[in-house]
């Protein structure tokens, strides 16, 4: 042996990248001043892409550091290049926004490239330890990002109830913890999933409350009922880069550490976790749908259209399967798309007297922007799960693994609800192509045509070539089993 | 040969269909081909459902202001000339190929079976397209495609006015090839696509006036009660495959000799097999021979053009039930007992129609009943046994019947498309041929002496005075007394229309002859009222039609009918021509002599007249028994079935549902962050509770 011996530092190269990274433009930042804000968003998403190359090229296979607690394999690369591209666009999208709500703070995109550190660093985390580092490395610049709005009243009061409903969940989460190694006397996750094996009788139950609060933990990251509450205010309150960026990125990375916990940290007690995640996912799709119908903020309506999409992700999770793990993954990707592709038509609400953000302002989109409207028209389809388009198939491969893993109730449920779902996204769509026009939107700036054309590219044609995402989503998901 | 006999009035069809479709898309562009039925198909469904009115004939008053006003004197559609020309050429060569084809069958004795292709094969259920040509068939080629020729000739005429030539001669030329496959089928569900053909093109003729609400209703009428009347036909397709295992004539025939005395065992009861099997046949040959009690249709079916109503409604469709009986007759021998309810059917039908029938004022609608009680004259015969009769009379029926309503189109479109006879009179001056074309019709019907009907009526008395029983004597008493009524109603139509005085003097003024186009098949077809008599009374009656018709008619016992006819004694063939002669003197008498009485008769039988004039009060009655009942069940079921229960408790109960759920759910999201927290701690506690209790498994 020889004693005090550097880790490896291979597999944590992207996450430097960012780390260090993000700190230089904090320098570069605050003695250049705000002016220089632009230069510094341009630089963050070079090191976003940077650090996704960094990523790619990292030596195949299963790579680990730090005694195990930190793990690269097809999993972690999946997801990771997920939210990468997640904090990318959120960024992106971020630029004709700041400069037009005179927002231009450099801070916003460094807490992003920070934030984004703390989700790699979730991704690949295999132990307790690891794992409460990394969330509360994401989470803490989302509070702050969250309430960037410093003078909006409505913002502080979303960051703020994030700020205390974050900590009371990362209370339970490392109540939890502390439950789960108290019962098995260990930390990292393929030592607990021994222990737990053996694990019988009352000791059983104590082990299972710990995971039901961690599970508690999980599920406000991913907001999913009945963890969901601060979902609607924040994203409606925050402004609407932060809400794209919260859209996307976060929910990656927390479906990331749900799963692998789940699936590496318990794998011989799956029929015991399995009836919460079957709980929550039923709970979360019915109120995303029905939540949803009411809303006339599109903001709010994302936000229950996300709480029920998580829900619908976490039935592959259910499912504990490799095929549900691979469902999950593809639905995540898929998602991801969606919803960025809606943010953008979202951020491009703009007319002559600011921002909107209520459904009714897309009235006549067809008529005044009919480009615009045929994408966002795709994508609440892709999101409402009408064949052919991608979200269909998100639908279909965690229904089919439900369905193979016997879990016939929560495919039926989740099949209703969907279609309770489908409603109020065709409602827009009607807004959009039968109710008179509104006044017309501010032409939409390059970058959010990008992505806007982007992912609903992506959505429509999905289907024709689903191979590459399908192996890869496959490929990813067998590396946890 | 026998493929371009039933082929080519398809063709012709097709054509003409393809013409009156491009020809509308000129007319209307922008529109779907077709536009004009849909341009008074659309108010009509939209009104519909305004009112609430599912009954064909009030949505169908509410059309006039609605549709477009119809074009009486628009230009014809493009490509009518050409489509009156194909058709009528096509229908022309067919049948001339058909009388060779009665030549070469009936007295060649080529019979020929021809496989177009196979239709069905499942299981044991074999059916394919083929014709069968034997005598029977033959006979009735010549009838078909004679009249539908002459019709379609006289169309080009008739319908001058009529903007869509091509489309009536198009429904015109399908309704041949229809009746065509029909009478050469080999198997009963050949026979079936014929009988549902010939349904079709009678609905889509009856409603060629669509902006007619009377036609539209009209059409709608004849469809559903042909639908009773195919109901028990098909139930007696069934019957018989359940019974023999197959449904081609040959098979079932020969099958037939061993189920004499089988029984069909249904719910709890037992029926004779064949006699169930003959009068579910029956049914459908009932409908579409208008008989008795399924008779209502024809009467309205008057409300489409007139050569429709001598092709379809007199010469050939309705005697497509009694085509069936004959060509079932090997199934009818063995089942005494449909024969006697066919017999009494078609007598009463015969005596009914004409009670009827003496009191119209329709020219058409007389002519209507008459029809229907020739046609009970057939089906009288047949059920007696004697098939070759009534074949003859359907034969000899279907050139004055044609001549009659023919003739009777050229009353009406001189009179301006007057139809009441109480306003028309003297016409004989105005119209010479059409009213000599008339009397040789009415004599050929009446039974004159040496006229076609002669012949075939009076060995149909004749018939049914030598069967034993009591059918047969019903309808022996039936048929003679009818013959004095149809000579009396058939008179009065004369002598109200071409003799006395001119109602109204302005129109008779301007009544005139019709063109040459419409005169020569009247000419024609008053030949026929002669030739298809005594020249065939020896192929129809006696030993001949024995040698004639070979096995395509069974005459198990006809031959003894015939042979005790030859015996009966002479008063007894005077009866029908002495009847006929009180039926002429008693209309001569009333609306020549003293055009007073009948008046004054109208008056003093006031209970009677009205009931006459009512035809029994049957619509009446059906109106009362099925009809309101059937929409009071349609509207219950409309709007508690399916308004208050289905959307109630479907669609739109389930909405109202979403939205109440969606109202709590968002009130649930207060704002207040120790709501959201409190939130949390419940959902843990809930899951925790779950694994205390439930425990881990």
């Amino acid at each position: 042996m020889y004693g005090a011996q550097l880790p490896s530092l291979v597999p944590l190269l992207p996450g430097l990248v960012l780390g260090i990274g993000a700190m230089a433009l904090l320098m570069l930042g605050v003695f250049r001043g705000q002016s220089f804000g632009r230069v510094v968003d341009f630089i963050a998403i070079v090191l976003l892409v940077v650090a996704g190359a960094v990523l790619v090229a990292l030596p195949p296979g299963k790579l680990t550091t730090f005694g195990g607690s930190f793990v690269v394999d097809d999993f972690a690369r999946f997801l990771k290049v997920l939210a990468l591209i997640g904090s990318a666009a959120a960024i992106l999208m971020s630029l004709d926004y700041a400069e037009r709500e005179r927002q231009q703070r450099f801070e916003f995109s460094v807490l992003v490239l920070l934030s984004t550190l703390g989700m790699l660093m979730l991704i690949s985390a295999a132990d307790l330890i690891a794992l409460y580092l990394g969330l509360e490395l994401m989470s803490l610049p989302l509070y702050v990002v969250a309430a960037s709005h410093r003078d909006s009243l409505r913002a502080t009061e979303a960051g703020l109830k994030y700020f205390v409903l974050g900590a009371l969940s990362s209370g339970m989460l490392l109540y939890g913890a502390s439950l789960v190694y108290g019962f098995t006397g260990t930390v990292s996750f393929s030592g607990i999933a021994h222990a737990a094996g053996q694990e019988t009788g009352a000791g059983g139950t104590g082990l299972i409350f710990g995971i039901v609060f961690l599970f508690a933990g999980f599920c406000f990251k991913v907001s999913v009922v009945p963890f969901h509450m601060w979902t609607p205010d924040v994203y409606e309150g925050a402004p609407t880069p932060v809400t794209a960026f919260f859209a996307a990125a976060p929910k990656v990375a927390g479906i990331a550490m749900f799963v692998r916990t789940a699936v590496m940290a318990f794998p011989g007690i799956t029929g015991q976790w399995q009836q919460i995640l079957v709980f929550v996912s039923i709970a979360s799709m019915a109120l995303g749908s029905f939540a949803a119908i009411g809303q006339r903020n599109i903001k709010r309506l994302m936000a229950y259209s996300s709480i029920g999409h998580m829900g619908f992700a976490l039935i592959g999770l259910a499912a504990g399967t490799s095929e549900g793990v691979q469902g999950v993954l593809i639905y995540a990707a898929i998602y991801v798309t969606m919803t960025l592709g809606v943010f953008a038509v979202i951020l491009a609400m703009r007319r002559s007297g600011g921002m909107v953000e209520t459904i009714d302002q897309l009235a006549g989109l067809a008529r005044t922007n009919p480009t615009m409207a045929f994408f966002m028209a795709m994508l609440l389809f892709s999101l409402a799960g009408i064949p052919p388009l991608a979200g269909f198939f998100a639908k279909f491969y965690v229904f089919l693994a439900a369905i193979k893993a016997g879990l016939y109730v929560l495919a039926v449920i989740g099949v209703v609800t969907s279609v309770v779902g489908a409603y109020y996204y065709l409602a827009i769509v009607k807004i959009m192509y039968f109710d008179e026009p509104a006044e017309s939107f501010y032409s939409m700036p390059a970058e959010l045509r990008l992505v806007l054309i982007v992912c609903g590219l992506f959505n429509i044609l999905f289907f024709v070539y689903p191979g590459p995402l399908v192996g890869v989503a496959s490929a990813a998901a067998s590396s946890l089993f | 040969m026998y493929e371009a006999i039933v082929l080519l009035p398809l063709l012709g069809a097709v054509i003409a269909g393809v013409i009156s479709l491009v020809g509308a898309h000129n007319r209307f562009p922008g529109a779907e081909p077709g536009a004009p039925h849909d341009d008074h198909a659309a108010p009509l469904a939209a009104e519909d459902r305004a009112h609430g009115a599912p009954s064909a004939d009030m949505a169908g008053s509410t059309l006039p202001h609605t549709g477009v006003e119809e074009p009486e004197h628009a230009p014809s559609a493009a490509g009518s000339l050409g489509a009156e020309l194909i058709t009528s050429t096509f229908l022309a060569i067919a049948c001339l190929l058909s009388w060779y084809a009665f030549y070469d069958v009936g007295f060649l004795r080529n019979e020929a079976r021809e496989t177009l292709f196979s239709f069905i094969g499942s299981a044991d259920l074999h059916s394919a397209w083929l014709l069968r040509i034997d005598p029977l068939t033959a006979v009735m080629l010549v009838v078909v495609t004679t009249v539908s020729s002459l019709v379609h000739i006289y169309s080009i005429g008739y319908m001058e006015e009529d903007p869509y030539k091509p489309r009536f001669f198009s429904y015109l030329s399908f309704f041949t090839f229809a009746m065509l496959m029909l009478v050469t089928a080999d198997n009963l569900l050949q026979l079936f696509f014929g009988w549902e053909g010939v349904g079709l093109a009678s609905y889509l003729l009856i409603g060629f006036w669509y902006h007619k609400p009377e036609a539209n209703a009209a059409a709608i009428k004849a469809f559903i009660v042909n639908r009773v009347g195919d109901f028990g036909f098909s139930l007696g397709i069934f019957a018989a495959f359940y019974l023999t295992g197959a449904i081609d004539f040959d098979t079932v025939f020969d099958q037939a000799a061993g189920l004499v005395g089988k029984n069909i065992h249904f719910l709890s009861w037992n029926f004779d097999a064949l006699t169930v099997v003959c009068l579910l046949l029956f049914m459908g040959a009932m409908g579409k021979s208008a008989q008795f009690l399924l008779h209502t249709w024809l009467p309205d079916a008057m409300e489409g053009p007139t050569p429709v109503s001598a092709l379809i409604h007199a010469a050939t469709m309705v005697t497509a039930g009694v085509f069936m009986v004959a060509r079932l007759s090997p199934l009818f021998e063995l089942a005494p007992n449909a024969k006697a309810v066919v017999t009494v059917i078609g007598a009463t039908t015969a005596m009914f129609a004409a009670t009827v029938g003496l009191v119209q004022n329709d020219i058409k609608r007389i002519i209507a009943y008459s029809t229907c009680s020739q046609l009970g004259y057939m089906f009288a015969a047949m059920g007696a046994g004697a098939y070759s009769v009534g074949m003859f009379h359907l034969f000899t029926h279907a050139f004055f019947k044609a001549l009659l309503f023919l003739g009777s189109g050229c009353v009406i479109l001189a009179m301006h498309h007057e139809q009441d006879i109480r306003k028309m009179g003297g016409l004989r001056h105005k119209i010479p041929f059409t009213h000599w074309m008339m009397v040789i019709g009415t004599l050929a019907l009446t039974g004159f002496p040496l006229t076609a009907g002669f012949f075939s009526k009076d060995a149909i008395i004749s018939a049914d005075d030598v069967v034993q029983g009591g059918a047969a004597a019903y309808g022996f008493i039936m048929t003679t007394l009818a013959a004095a009524l149809t000579s009396f109603y058939s008179w009065r139509l004369i002598f109200k229309t071409f003799w006395g005085e001119p109602y109204d003097r302005h129109h008779y003024e301007a009544a005139h002859e019709s063109p040459k186009v419409m005169l020569v098949p009247l000419a024609i077809l008053a030949v026929g009222c002669f030739a298809a008599g005594w020249p065939f009374v020896s192929i129809f009656t006696g030993h001949g039609a024995d040698v004639f018709f070979g096995t395509s008619l069974k005459l198990g016992t006809a031959d003894t009918i015939f042979e005790e006819v030859e015996r009966l004694p002479i008063y007894v063939e005077l009866l029908p021509t002495a009847m006929m002669a009180i039926g002429f003197l008693i209309a001569l008498w009333f609306y020549i002599l003293r055009p007073d009485v009948p008046v004054a008769l109208a008056r003093d039988q006031r209970i009677l007249y009205e009931f006459l004039l009512n035809k029994w009060y049957f619509d009446e009655i059906y109106d009362f028994l099925f009809v309101r009942p059937v929409l009071w069940l349609g509207r219950l079921l409309w709007k508690g079935g399916d308004g208050f229960l289905i959307d109630g408790f479907g669609p739109d109960g389930v909405s109202a549902r979403v939205l109440d759920v969606t109202k709590n759910v968002i009130r649930l999201q207060t704002g207040y962050l120790y709501h959201y927290a409190f939130a949390m701690l419940i959902g843990v506690a809930a899951l925790v509770t779950w694994f205390m209790f439930a425990g881990p498994h």
